[in-house]
């Protein structure tokens, strides 16, 4: 982030840097650090070390701090009963492929919109715009019907990977984010390409796309995070054992595992997306913000 | 990397469209389809995607309300799958519920972001240590940060993580999703725990817009703190503020996995059974797929009348 102390906020430096504003700034700090780790942080080291805990020891009053008694079996019971090597390779195999389909895709969708600009362009642009005012839930059912008898081709995709892929391909937030960055990309730049005869294929792989990399990055990881995130669509088309994703795999598993089992399988089904929270965490960020502020 | 370096100014309606990317000046018949058919060419694969996933079942959603599908037969059966889904009792619980944790999350869930962004933007120490952790909890799969909570947080004896806390303050205890009254509540807290994070950077963002120029004279004023939040803050971000309004109303309507996971779907008494949950029960257990698809229009026709309110409401103070 940027190191933006330059600018005034709410309350002004000078003020701050008194005695007393002094003194009120460095205990608010304080505590708010102190809580916000307590608030945040602090269920997450519950969950890791919860899920060390023996049955007993996880059910006594008060509870206990740190682990007595760790036992990692929990974490090793599941890996093993509930297959999470196959389920986190699945998951891993359908973000995958949504990445690379939406990236393919949408880039070239988007690029069409911002730079090619066919007729009938702006009416498919609004079209594709006003799915976002279309709540998932309305259209799960039909979606759903949709996927189990493909119109036409009548072909059913359910347990095909390709019921979560192309679906996910159809996000006008990715389109729009990526038209927008495409716009502001100088016509000049490409008009350069086209006069030496370059195709729109190669104009859009050599010029756009080296130029919006950030943009790129931030559409790659939310694409990637929404499969790892998303739960009912997953649990509806991917039904067999041997395709669940692993949030559906360990929700089907928690009826019959013990406690302590679930919430280790469930910290280990977070590992992924916390470690590309960590590894991203600036693009991730910035990409929340451009979407919605310079709107 | 500052957030403004990144482009994206939307191009005005009023300008001229830059010219096109063709090559040469002449504009013949055959360059001109040939030049379409490369732009739908590059179209293509996302308007299938949408067609099929998105336009069509829009559609067929509506189209199947009005049907019954038997024994593989379908026929047209009117306002039945509509009386139907309405005569259910579990309907009316299911919008009060939904209602009720609408509310309770724009109290809870919208607030809280942005007096904690205010908060944060004083800060010129831990920014990023404070906008990690409150982002956190947005990485995690929903499943597993609710499992969290149904097993460690919401334990209504006295080990559970949310008693342990009280009990250590000397407050009372609580059955938490067992108790009918606490379940909405608890729904919300894990909800608002889980997404808050995305409010609070967008949030972070508007308030870095505000010129401090506008501080400095409300200062001058003699305004207060509190003044200050109320003529400048506010205002400064009321776009955002009504839009993010509006984003979670809609979020919020389409409650679904906190209460099929906290609550293992109804809850205590039925008070965690939601509208999104309905669906999924009409469609996937009940075999009432049309039924589900009517509960959806139901749904549709109710956020869309939320949305015609609210456009009413934010142009009028223009």
């Amino acid at each position: 982030m940027a190191q933006d102390s330059g600018t005034r906020t709410l309350i002004s430096h000078a003020q701050l840097r008194r005695g007393r504003g002094k003194v009120l700034y460095w205990t608010l700090l304080t505590v708010v650090v102190v809580v916000f780790t307590l608030v945040f942080l602090g269920p997450l080291y519950w969950m890791v070390t919860g899920a060390l805990k023996s049955g007993q020891e996880i059910a006594q009053t008060p509870p206990s701090l740190f682990p007595q008694d760790p036992q990692p079996q929990n974490y090793i019971d599941a890996w093993n009963n509930l297959d999470l090597a196959k389920l986190l390779f699945n998951t891993f195999y359908y973000a995958a492929g949504a990445l690379l389909f939406q990236l393919v895709l949408d880039t070239a969708a988007a690029y069409s919109l911002s730079k090619l600009r066919p007729v009938f362009g702006n009416a498919i642009l609004g079209l594709m715009l006003a799915t976002l005012m279309i709540p998932a839930m309305v259209l799960i059912v039909p979606q759903y019907v949709t996927v189990i008898d493909l119109p036409i081709l009548h072909v059913n995709l359910l347990d095909s990977p390709f019921a979560i892929w192309l679906p996910l391909v159809a996000n006008a937030f990715n389109i729009f984010l990526l038209k927008r960055f495409f716009d502001s990309i100088p016509e000049e730049l490409m008009s350069a390409a086209v006069m030496d005869g370059a195709t729109p294929l190669r104009t859009l792989w050599s010029i756009i796309l080296p130029m919006s990399r950030p943009i790129l990055g931030v559409v790659s990881i939310f694409a990637v995070t929404a499969v790892w995130k998303d739960f009912l669509w997953p649990k509806l088309v991917m039904p067999s054992p041997e395709t669940r994703t692993v949030s559906v795999g360990i929700y089907a598993f928690s009826g019959g595992t013990p406690m302590n089992v679930v919430i280790a399988a469930s910290v280990i089904a977070a590992i992924p997306t916390v470690v590309i929270f960590l590894l991203f965490q600036r693009n991730i960020m910035s990409g929340l913000t451009t979407g919605s502020v310079k709107g | 990397m500052a957030i403004t370096t990144v482009p994206g100014t939307s191009r005005e309606p009023g300008r001229p469209a830059p010219p096109r990317l063709t090559r040469g000046g002449r504009s013949s018949l055959g360059r001109k389809v040939r030049d379409n058919l490369t732009g739908h060419a590059f179209l293509i694969g996302a308007v299938l995607c949408f067609a099929i996933f998105s336009w069509y079942p829009m559609i067929r959603g509506i189209v199947m309300s009005f049907q019954r599908t038997r024994r593989g037969e379908t026929t047209w059966v009117g306002w039945d799958n509509y009386l139907r889904i309405v005569d259910d009792p579990s309907f009316w619980t299911a919008w009060k519920n939904t209602l009720y944790f609408t509310v309770l999350a724009l109290v809870l869930g919208y607030l809280v972001p942005f007096f904690v962004a205010i908060v944060l933007n004083e800060f010129r120490h831990a920014k990023g240590y404070l906008r990690i952790l409150v982002y956190l909890p947005v990485m995690l799969p929903p499943a597993s940060a609710l499992f969290l909570f149904k097993y460690y947080a919401y334990d209504p004896s006295e080990a559970g993580l949310f008693n342990a806390v009280l009990k250590a303050l000397h407050l009372p205890t609580s059955e938490w999703m067992q108790s009918p009254e606490m379940t909405m509540p608890a729904m919300v807290i894990a909800s608002t725990w889980m997404n808050m994070g995305s409010a609070v950077l967008i949030y972070l963002a508007a308030l870095q817009n505000i010129p401090g120029e506008l501080y400095e004279a409300a200062e001058l004023d003699g305004a207060g703190i509190w003044r200050r939040i109320v003529n400048v803050t506010v205002p400064q971000t009321r776009l955002i503020l009504l839009l993010l309004a509006m984003l979670q109303i809609v979020a919020t309507m389409q409650l679904f996995i906190e209460p099929l996971i906290l609550a293992n779907g109804a809850g205590a008494e039925d008070s965690a059974t939601s509208v999104a949950y309905l669906i999924y029960q009409h469609g996937f257990f009940q075999n009432d797929l049309n039924g589900a698809a009517a509960l959806g229009v139901i749904m549709l026709v109710v956020l869309a009348g939320f949305s015609a309110v609210y456009a009413r409401l934010t142009s009028k103070q223009d």
